[in-house]
């Protein structure tokens, strides 16, 4: 691992200018010395990626240097947070999270809770797909109400984990047609591959998923897309939104990062800084661009009184599925 | 013809001296990871992501074919020579593996099993070359009832692992069904058995279970023992290389192994485990001396090993053609994609054949230079054995639990491995098989998911078990499976009694 390739040297030239380059036209910042960040999930999920499309960021943007990433996998990302919260550290320390782990910090009677942690800022999201085979007899959205109305059990949603977005989208769904959450059919599989799998060979009524995941799959004409959950269409795409609909819904599976509570008031304004500035650079919005996520920053006081909604929805909705008594 | 083009093209990319190199490299690593517990070619992959940033996008997904080649190759060592599965595609290899090398064959076990892996890698391979589109389709026809009837046929691998008390083996496996309860229900969001510890949320990792229940338990064992008993185990016997009858018992495994790996690798929700599982039960079957299994037959050895990395092929064949990630290390090959701004599904072969085709012939180089890294080093490895046995032993239970701590960074595992190690030992001790818990453990939560999603999905209807074609093949050929030696012992039993000059004429086969 230590041979140095021409085409690896080059590369890291070019990134090393770059950076130069990007300095000379930023006053410079104090770097942050030493920063740990806490992915709580496993290796090539969203939040790792988050994680270290972060660390590569901060690292070229020079606004911190000796940055490491830990994955601390485990229950929707609360066995990440606990740790995160109890854990007295010496150097700065952040955590990726986001809208999975509201939902499992009350299903799993989690001990620890996002009041425990300061909001840092919102990074991205992803607005989520119902998709059905080409071949399926639902053509639009309405056609998926219509059959859902009148025999709820008939739909079989397929989606991530139970109590987890997809979930509670269809919830939020069935609510807004007027159909009792509980009779949702939910099918939950561990998401990716499964759960594309299931929808490509139709044993599912429908998938639901990050738009960008299943992107690809409309391109070859192997799956169709009938509702997005955004505000509008997103770029590059003629996939109709819920609303446009008639079942006025917006949902946006976000991910953000925490500080700890026990943060000084100087430290915390220097990582707020720190994290406004990379998401500002070319570098994190081409990351963005490459993986399909959206850029939705928003910095730690819109991001807390955002939370607080996000939490009164998600745990009004867990209960109306009968998730969360 | 085609396909034959544009392979020679490929060879073409993943030959030239730069791209060979990075191969080399990964395979390397890919065998040092698969070597060391804990680290798996998942996590490798994705520490390596951002170092190859500067890399051309076909060079650094040539190293990573290489590292999870790599690792498929290393998995098999520490199962064989320490009873220390590093991956669960390579517990089965251990029941059998292990028992070799405690006999002073744990060099045949090894080569054994890399030369398997060449040729099931090589094979499916290939068959990923030609017939991945057609697989995929196949794969896709499998819904929830067709995968439930899949973990059926496979939990009658337990019937090959009961050992000779019929009572001992079901309580090992309903331990193992136990097991496999706790954590987060899927189905439900529920915790069921964790009594409010959150690390027991995600359920109990299986290599901990079976690196607990093998080698922590059977250390103990050993260990308690050692002033007692003055068995010799450990030293190699005879020549290291594989005898002409090794190869004559190796090499039909070898293929039929392949043959379950590679289809059921390309299946979304396969996993690695289940063709190791009925490969096992297939050579006991077939075997000419079925009462060596579990006591250091080849067989049991160079069939698993050879479907482990038929599977491992398998699983590029979706994602390849269609971006599907179905294994974690799939999974991070997908994000590395994204990373390069590719994208990944069925355009991926039409907009980048150069990358595509560059790393499917390096999957070939790569087995090349697998067997040429790998057979050398059998030497080397079973010197590990010669260690005085208390170093040993030791050593064994440092390298385990640094195994399970890496998994997850979390000190929970190691308590959890010891405390599954000292059942481990209690079970050695009381005579009770630990193989039939392990069993229970992998398909147990896997069954009753695809059970209960197969009922959600008919609303409630089971016959939705036996009106489903692949469903119901794989449930009848599971029953004959079952019934099938019963009847055989029975009819035996019936021709022992008429003539009594042949009464041990055939073993029975559990």
């Amino acid at each position: 691992m230590t041979i140095r390739m021409p085409g690896a040297v080059k590369g890291v030239l070019t990134a090393a200018v770059l950076a130069t380059a990007s300095l000379a036209a930023t006053p410079s910042l104090a770097e942050i010395k030493g920063l740990e960040i806490i992915a709580p999930a496993s290796p090539g999920g969203g939040w790792d990626q988050h994680a270290r499309t972060l660390q590569q960021v901060l690292q070229d943007q020079k606004l911190a240097s000796n940055i490491q990433v830990v994955n601390i996998p485990g229950a929707g990302g609360t066995v990440g947070l606990a740790q995160f919260v109890t854990a007295k550290k010496r150097t700065p320390t952040v955590l990726v999270g986001g809208q999975i782990m509201l939902g499992a910090i009350v299903t799993n009677k989690s001990a620890v809770t996002l009041d425990q942690v300061t909001p840092l800022a919102r990074l991205t999201g992803e607005y989520t797909a119902i998709v059905v085979p080409p071949d399926s007899p639902i053509k639009t959205f309405g056609d998926l109400i219509q059959k859902f109305k009148a025999d709820p059990g008939s739909v079989s949603w397929g989606g991530g984990s139970a109590g987890g977005s997809d979930q509670i989208l269809a919830g939020l769904i069935a609510k807004s047609v007027g159909v009792d959450p509980n009779k949702v059919n939910y099918v939950a599989t561990a998401g990716g591959g499964e759960l594309l799998a299931s929808a490509l060979g139709g044993h599912v009524t429908l998938g639901m998923g990050g738009y960008s995941e299943f992107a690809p799959q409309f391109q070859a004409g192997k799956l169709r897309a009938i509702a997005v959950s955004a505000p509008q269409r997103l770029p590059g795409s003629d996939t109709p939104t819920m609303k446009e609909q008639g079942v006025d819904l917006e949902f946006v599976n976000w991910r953000g990062v925490f500080a700890q509570s026990s943060a000084k008031p100087a430290e915390l304004k220097e990582l707020q800084e720190a994290v406004a500035k990379a998401v500002a650079s070319d570098e994190w919005k081409q990351a963005v661009k490459q993986r399909g996520w959206i850029d939705l920053y928003q910095p730690s006081a819109e991001f807390a009184s955002f939370l607080k909604q996000e939490r009164a929805q998600i745990e009004g909705t867990l209960k109306d599925i009968g998730l969360v008594k | 013809m085609d396909t034959l083009a544009a392979l020679g093209h490929g060879f073409l990319v993943a030959l030239t001296p730069y791209n060979l190199l990075w191969s080399a490299i990964g395979v390397t690593v890919g065998t040092a990871v698969g070597v060391l517990p804990g680290i798996g070619p998942a996590l490798t992959v994705a520490l390596l992501l951002p170092v190859t940033y500067g890399l051309e996008p076909t060079s650094a997904f040539i190293m990573f074919a290489g590292i999870y080649y790599g690792a498929m190759y290393g998995g098999s060592t520490t199962s064989i020579l320490l009873n220390a599965p590093g991956e669960s595609g390579s517990i089965v290899t251990a029941i059998d593996g292990h028992a070799m090398a405690r006999q002073g064959r744990g060099a045949q076990a090894l080569a054994t099993a890399a030369i398997g892996s060449f040729i099931a890698g090589t094979i499916a391979t290939a068959a990923l070359t030609f017939v991945a589109p057609l697989m995929v389709k196949l794969a896709l026809l499998f819904g929830p009832a067709e995968y439930f009837a899949l973990m059926v046929l496979a939990l009658t691998t337990v019937t090959a692992v009961l050992g000779s008390s019929l009572a001992r083996g079901l309580a090992s496996l309903f331990l193992g069904l136990a097991l496999g309860l706790v954590g987060i229900d899927m189905q439900t969001g529920q915790a069921r058995l964790a009594f409010g510890v959150p690390e027991l949320l995600d359920g109990i990792d299986t290599v901990v279970v079976a690196v607990g229940l093998f080698a922590v338990g059977e250390t103990l064992y050993v260990a308690s023992r050692h002033r007692f008993e003055t068995e010799e185990i450990y030293a190699l016997k005879g020549s290291k290389w594989m005898s002409r009858e090794d190869w004559g018992r190796s090499w039909k495994p070898w293929l039929r192994g392949t043959l379950l790996g590679f289809p059921i690798g390309t299946l979304p929700a396969g996993g690695s485990e289940i063709p190791t599982f009925l490969s096992y039960l297939v050579e006991k079957r077939l075997a000419k001396k079925p009462e060596e299994f579990g006591k250091g037959a080849i067989e049991a050895v160079a069939g698993p090993e050879a479907a482990n990395n038929a599977s491992a092929a398998g699983v590029l064949a979706p994602l390849l053609s269609l971006g599907l990630p179905t294994s974690a290390t799939a999974a991070i090959m997908l994000a590395a994609f994204q990373q390069y701004g590719l994208q990944p599904g069925p355009t991926l072969f039409d907009n980048n054949p150069e990358l595509v085709w560059g790393m499917i012939a390096s999957l070939y180089i790569g087995n090349v230079l697998l067997l040429v890294l790998n057979l050398p080093l059998v030497g080397f490895w079973v010197k590990l054995l010669l260690i005085p046995r208390p170093w040993l032993y030791a050593g064994i239970l440092v390298f385990s639990s640094l195994g399970a701590y890496t998994l997850n960074n979390n000190v929970i595992d190691l308590v959890i491995l010891w405390v599954i190690g000292l059942l481990g030992f209690g079970m050695r001790v009381l005579n009770v098989p630990v193989a039939p818990c392990v069993v229970g453990l992998i398909l147990g939560p896997l069954a009753e998911q695809q059970f209960r999603r197969a009922l959600a999905i008919s609303q409630g209807d089971p016959s939705v078990f036996l009106t489903h074609p692949i469903s119901a093949a794989l449930l009848i050929i599971a029953a004959l499976l079952v019934i099938g030696p019963m009847i055989l012992r029975h009819r035996s039993n019936g021709a022992g009694k008429n003539d009594s000059a042949s009464p041990s004429g055939t073993h029975p086969a559990t």
